[in-house]
């Protein structure tokens, strides 16, 4: 909530100190610190993904008892085969470019990620996803702890925010990362034009290299500046990409063709942050209708992923990405009288790229509401997690990123079964 | 009184002041003044009728102006009333509910339709065909009341039952959403509650549902809360905390009641929330965050006095305000530019101290987008990430845009007032630190605009130079980190 983040940042601004390269060096490091092309890109489904309309266990008769509404009709699901205990599953049937992703053998599904003690609080959720740390959700995020370690100074485009505010994640105590929501507006403009305004580009320049070590506030701040002014020039290079296919034109399609441009103009980023909202479905989900809103976020999210996955892949670049989803919790079986599904626990993880491993890793709930029944809780309101979500940030920082995922987790969440990537 | 303590009133109990407002108060004794900002008539202050005319800041647009049904109009309205409003605290209340309760434009235009979403956030009742009041209105007549009074109003609010889909809240099918952000964000908090509350609420709201007369999109539909006493699940509520006090023989429990007096579930509800002593902590925390400091954490002796004002005195947030603004905390020099401004803050704050004639608040709307903060559409229910999460580099690169933008605008005005500073370099940085009202400046600052204004050839003063270095002066003061603080 956004209560905890502030007491976050207000208990981090004063161990922030910029670590911000001069502009000259910035190629050099980026070379230095890109020994691979690697790159994370992590998607975030905001609101709460409904994981059961999108992975449908479609031979679960509680499923259809349970939304008589919402429920997607057996014949219409894409057909994935079985989870690891013989359940069949399929794909939401908006899905069908991420369903060729799969046959390929490059989606991987984790099914029923999450932790003890759900939260269903969009905002504790999202802070508890962000830190990896269920029981402190101030401290400072994943990604941003990953940025921390790696050798300083780090170049400021290691990181690269696809929306216009840094997301908790990617909250570090010493680097900051770019917002770069529009790249068209991510540039600086000035009352004059030619010689002039580069005296007023080196005058903000200078203001914002003022150390002032008794105000981290202000130190914080010219930061910003400092940042700002060194990704300028670069950014606006990935600007002009085009790609190989086509993006559609909203959102998430436009974020990641901005993230297929950084890489491909191979600017030195290792970690990028896309991220889609409207999943918090309480009403009129539309899970089956043409032009429902569930339908929608799929037909969105299928044509971004798969239109990103071919860019890629048609400039062999496909091998350097890898791209996991997540959501801050899954939502609640039984359907709403609102036609929608309230906030739940477990939900779905998907990681897609040239390294994956693809499949279904996990199993499924039954969504017999039994109080037998292990894969619930909440009476058998919610499906209970079986795979620890900080087992797939371990997987990815020690199979893809090569860091030791017990110093940046505070703890050895290696799942040796979870072999996605 | 001191001009820094007046100006710092002025950032923070509303956006700031012109040369001419500065003029006007600052004979003024503080606790006056105070009493003054607190204190005032809504009629006397509503500058509505300005709008348009000369003198004042610029709104446009393609056609009629119709901020009751067009929500970039609304934005503009909005906009003029915090740059002219003589109440300025009570725009900067109705800012801070927005963002308390904050509710948003595109989900409402979805279900429903542009013109009423806009209606249902932002029409003004007198000028509304059928005196439909949006929520922003709501703020603006209740924010300064009792908070227990504000919660029920915006419970029965038309834009909230949309939103937090209390409108579809029926007895076999509770809802959930509005139960649970009522006590995760508007009252106690997520420590203090538990799921089975969350349910519990969630009944209590049943048949709290929307009644809309008229045709939908024309601008005369009546959207208005109904109790559905059919759709009122009547069983008893137990809750995890007290509901009725220590005098009740159960406590936790809303009784079990006919569906014709169920309405009075959710009256129970809010009204023990609304006095719960968590809201009345976390209130003062926010409180604190709103208009004392958030470089510093909130003091524990602040909160519990600001706790205390609010419960003894029926949970009024002018009483809580006065003894905010009264505080030795919040008069204290170490206070000042201690906030990180909102992007509507700093805005309307460079449009008072910068100049505003020829402006268009129109031209503000896109930069206040880049900078995080459109007006009517918050990102989520939790309302904007306030502090440091305003300062993305996108964020702050559009503030320096937006001081670019502005000074630009300005030029010759600034040209016209700097003539009878431009004998010197520092004379025209001394004018612009008067104008922007910036913190006492670092050594290296004055070399930097120095510098500045030094670079592309020497000194004369002339009007041709003057019209470049002026705006040019005021865009790296205004765009500077110490400026992004209030």
């Amino acid at each position: 909530m956004p209560f905890t983040r502030r007491e976050f940042l207000q208990g981090g601004v004063a161990a922030f100190t910029m670590g911000v390269a001069a502009p000259s060096f910035l190629s050099d490091l980026a070379i230095a610190q890109g020994a691979t092309r690697r790159n994370l890109v992590v998607l975030y489904l905001q609101g709460g993904n409904d994981a059961l309309s999108m992975v449908v266990p479609y031979t679960d008769a509680f499923y259809y008892s349970r939304r008589p509404t919402l429920a997607v009709p057996a014949g219409t699901v894409l057909q994935i085969g079985s989870d690891t205990n013989g359940k069949p599953l399929g794909l939401h049937p908006r899905l069908s470019g991420l369903k060729t992703v799969f046959n390929q053998g490059q989606l991987a599904i984790i099914e029923r990620t999450g932790y003890q003690n759900s939260s269903r609080s969009h905002f504790l959720g999202t802070d508890i996803w962000s830190t990896a740390n269920p029981t402190n959700s101030v401290e400072a995020g994943w990604l941003g702890r990953y940025l921390d370690s790696l050798p300083s100074p780090v170049d400021p485009l290691t990181g690269w925010c696809t929306v216009g505010d840094v997301p908790h994640s990617l909250v570090g105590n010493h680097v900051s990362v770019p917002a770069i929501a529009s790249i068209s507006s991510y540039a600086l403009q000035s009352p004059n034009s030619g010689v002039e305004a580069g005296f007023s580009r080196a005058g903000l320049a200078a203001l914002s290299s003022i150390p002032t070590p008794n105000e981290p506030y202000l130190a914080f701040v010219n930061g910003t500046v400092q940042t700002a002014l060194a990704t300028l020039d670069r950014v606006a290079s990935v600007g002009t990409y085009t790609g190989t296919v086509a993006y559609a034109s909203d959102g998430l399609s436009q974020a990641l063709k901005t993230v297929a441009g950084a890489i491909v103009r191979d600017i030195g980023t290792k970690v990028f942050w896309v991220q889609t909202g409207g999943y918090d479905t309480h009403s009129g989900q539309g899970v089956n209708t043409a032009n429902g809103s569930y339908a929608g976020l799929m037909n969105t999210l299928s044509t971004a992923l798969t239109a990103f996955y071919n860019d890629l892949r048609n400039q062999g670049l496909l091998q350097d990405t890898l791209l996991i989803q997540f959501s801050e919790f899954g939502r609640r079986i039984t359907e709403n009288g609102s036609q929608g599904t309230d906030h739940g626990a477990a939900a779905v993880m998907l990681a897609m790229g040239g390294a994956v491993h693809g499949g279904v890793y996990g199993t499924a709930p039954s969504l017999d509401p039994s109080p037998s029944n292990p894969t619930l809780e909440n009476n058998g309101g919610d499906v209970t997690y079986e795979t620890d979500f900080r087992s797939v940030y371990a997987r990815a920082i020690e199979n893809w990123l090569g860091a030791d995922s017990v110093a940046l987790l505070g703890g050895d969440f290696r799942k040796a079964s979870l072999t996605f990537v | 009184m001191s001009t820094p303590l007046l100006d710092h009133l002025y950032r923070r109990a509303g956006f700031g002041l012109t040369v001419a407002e500065r003029q006007a108060l600052a004979e003024r004794n503080y606790r006056d003044l105070v009493e003054s900002v607190l204190v005032f008539d809504p009629n006397a202050a509503d500058v509505d009728a300005f709008i348009g005319t000369p003198g004042y800041v610029n709104i446009s647009t393609t056609g009629p102006f119709m901020p009751n049904t067009n929500i970039s109009h609304a934005r503009q309205r909005w906009l003029f009333r915090m740059v002219h409003s003589p109440a300025p605290l009570q725009e900067k209340m109705a800012l801070i509910w927005h963002e308390h309760f904050a509710t948003a434009f595109s989900k409402i235009a979805g279900l429903y339709n542009a013109v009423d979403a806009t209606r249902l956030l932002a029409a003004k009742p007198s000028t509304d065909p059928v005196g439909q009041q949006g929520q922003i209105e709501l703020f603006r007549q209740y924010g300064l009341g009792n908070f227990s009074d504000l919660l029920l109003k915006v419970a029965q609010d038309p834009a909230m039952l949309v939103w937090l889909d209390g409108e579809t809240n029926t007895k076999t099918n509770p809802q959930e959403n509005f139960g649970r952000e009522l006590m995760e964000l508007f009252t106690i908090g997520v420590a203090n509650y538990v799921e089975t509350d969350v349910y519990a609420a969630a009944r209590v709201f049943s048949g709290w549902n929307l009644r809309i007369t008229g045709t939908q999109g024309a601008g005369t539909a009546v959207f208005a809360f109904a109790y559905q006493a059919n759709q009122h699940e009547t069983s008893a509520k137990d809750f995890s905390f007290s509901i009725y006090g220590r005098g009740s023989s159960k406590p936790n429990e809303i009784p079990a009641r006919t569906a014709s007096e169920g309405l009075q579930d959710g009256l129970d509800l809010i009204h023990a929330l609304a006095f719960h002593p968590e809201t009345a902590t976390r209130l003062a925390s926010k409180f604190w965050t709103w208009f004392v400091s958030e470089t510093e954490s909130p003091d524990p002796a602040f909160v519990d006095n600001i706790a205390s004002v609010y419960l003894s005195n029926g949970t009024n947030i002018r009483a809580v305000l006065r003894a905010v603004l009264n505080s030795p905390q919040f008069q204290d020099a170490s206070a000042a530019f201690q906030r990180y401004s909102w992007p509507a803050e700093f805005v309307v704050r460079a449009l008072k101290e910068v100049g505003y004639l020829g402006f268009s608040v129109n031209d503000a709307l896109t930069p206040l987008v880049n900078m995080g903060q459109q007006l009517f559409e918050p990102p989520n229910v939790g309302g904007w990430p306030l502090g440091q999460a305003w300062f993305s580099t996108a964020g702050m690169l559009a503030r320096m845009n937006f001081a670019s933008q502005l000074a630009t605008n300005q030029k010759f005005a600034l040209l016209a007032a700097s003539r009878a500073f431009g004998a010197t370099p520092d004379a025209l940085i001394g004018f612009a630190r008067d104008s922007l009202r910036t913190p006492t400046p670092l050594p290296d600052e004055t070399a930097a605009l120095e510098a500045y204004l030094a670079s592309g050839g020497p000194w004369t003063g002339s009007d041709a130079q003057l019209l470049v270095k002026a705006p040019g002066l005021f865009h790296l003061l205004t765009g500077s980190a110490e400026f992004q603080f209030v």
